[in-house]
C-alpha cells in the first residue's frame, strides 16, 4: 500500500481522501453534510470515497438519527491517524529532500 | 512525483483543510465596528434616559408628588427594550457584515462551524444573562456592567480556540476592564461603553487592516 521509497500511502493520492483525513484530524466527529459542505464535493463522489476510507479501517462510520433523518457521522481511528501522520511525515521529507 | 510542486501543495491542502475545519475565520473586522457603534450609541441614549430620569427625580421631590418607585420601573423597563434592541442589531450588523464577505472571498460561512462557535458564546452568555437578571432583581445595578463585561470576555476566551486567536486577546481586555470596574461601581456605563463600544471598534480596525485589507473578490 506505501510506496517504500517516498513512504507516500497510496490511499492518500486522492485529494478527497486526503481532505477528509485532515478535516478528521481535527475534529473529533463529523457528518457527512457538513464534510460535504467542507470539502464542496457530491454526494456519490464522498461515499464513494468515505467507503474507500472505511474498508481501510482509517475511519469509522456511526449511523444514527435525528429524529427520522439518518445521520450519519464519521470519525478517525488509530491506525488512520497513524497513517496520516506518516504520510504527512514523507511529504515533508519529500520537501526536505528537494532542497 | 518527479514535480517537487506537489508535496508542498498537498500538505497546503492538508493545512488549509485543518484550518478551515477547525476555525471560523470569516469574521469580519466590519462586524466588530458595527457593532462598537451599535454599542456607543446605545451607551449615549441610555446616558441621556439616566440624566432625564435624575431630572425627573428632581422635580418630583420639589412637587412633593414623588413617585420615585414607579419612575424607576419606568427607567428599567426602557433600558431593558434598549438593551434587547442593541443587541439585536448588533448582532444583525455583525452577521451582516461576515455574510458579504464570505460572499466576496467565496469562503462559505460552513454551518457547522458557525454552530460551534453560536454555542461557545451562548454558554457564557446566557449565565451572564441569567446572573444579570438576578442582580437587578436585588436593585445591584452596579453591577451590571461588570458582569457584562467579565462574562462577555470569558465567552470570548472560550470561543478563540474556534476562530481567530486575536480574539482572545480582546477578551481578556474585555475581563480587565470589567475587573477594574467591579471596584469603580457608579462608573459602569463608561466602562460598558469603552468595552463593547471602543474595543470592539478598535479590534474590527485592527482585523479588517491585517486581513482584509488586500483581500481580492472572487469572480
Amino acid at each position: 500500500m506505501k510506496n517504500p521509497i517516498s513512504g507516500l500511502n497510496k490511499i492518500f493520492d486522492s485529494r478527497i481522501r486526503l481532505g477528509v483525513m485532515s478535516v478528521l484530524i481535527v475534529n473529533e466527529e463529523i457528518s457527512f453534510n457538513d464534510l460535504k459542505g467542507m470539502l464542496e464535493v457530491t454526494d456519490g463522489n464522498l461515499a464513494t470515497h468515505l467507503v474507500t476510507l472505511e474498508e481501510n479501517g482509517f475511519i469509522k462510520v456511526h449511523k444514527g438519527f435525528i429524529g427520522r433523518k439518518t445521520n450519519t457521522t464519521y470519525s478517525i481511528t488509530k491506525l488512520g491517524e497513524r497513517e496520516f501522520k506518516d504520510h504527512v511525515k514523507a511529504l515533508e521529507g519529500m520537501i526536505k529532500g528537494f532542497r | 512525483m518527479d514535480n517537487p510542486n506537489e508535496p508542498i501543495q498537498a500538505l497546503e491542502e492538508i493545512k488549509q483543510m485543518m484550518d478551515r475545519s477547525s476555525r471560523f475565520v470569516s469574521l469580519s473586522g466590519w462586524s466588530g465596528i458595527a457593532a462598537g457603534i451599535c454599542a456607543l450609541l446605545a451607551a449615549w441614549l441610555a446616558n441621556k434616559k439616566f440624566n432625564e430620569y435624575a431630572i425627573g427625580e428632581n422635580e418630583y421631590e420639589a412637587k412633593f408628588n414623588y413617585t420615585r418607585d414607579a419612575n424607576l420601573l419606568q427607567l428599567d423597563r426602557e433600558l431593558l427594550i434598549l438593551a434587547i434592541f442593541t443587541f439585536m442589531a448588533a448582532f444583525f450588523f455583525a452577521f451582516l457584515f461576515t455574510y458579504l464577505r464570505g460572499r466576496k472571498t467565496g469562503v462559505p460561512i460552513w454551518g457547522f462551524m458557525a454552530r460551534k462557535v453560536m454555542f461557545n458564546v451562548a454558554v457564557p452568555m446566557i449565565v451572564g444573562g441569567l446572573l444579570i437578571w438576578r442582580i437587578t432583581d436585588f436593585g445591584l445595578y452596579g453591577l451590571v456592567a461588570p458582569v457584562c463585561l467579565l462574562f462577555y470576555g470569558l465567552a470570548l476566551i472560550n470561543v478563540s480556540k474556534f476562530t481567530l486567536s486575536e480574539v482572545r486577546y480582546l477578551g481578556y481586555l474585555q475581563l480587565l476592564l470589567g475587573v477594574i470596574n467591579l471596584w469603580a461601581i457608579g462608573y459602569g456605563l463608561y466602562f460598558w461603553a469603552a468595552g463593547f463600544g471602543v474595543l470592539h471598534i478598535l479590534y474590527g480596525i485592527v482585523m479588517w487592516n491585517k486581513y482584509e485589507r488586500n483581500e481580492k473578490a472572487v469572480a
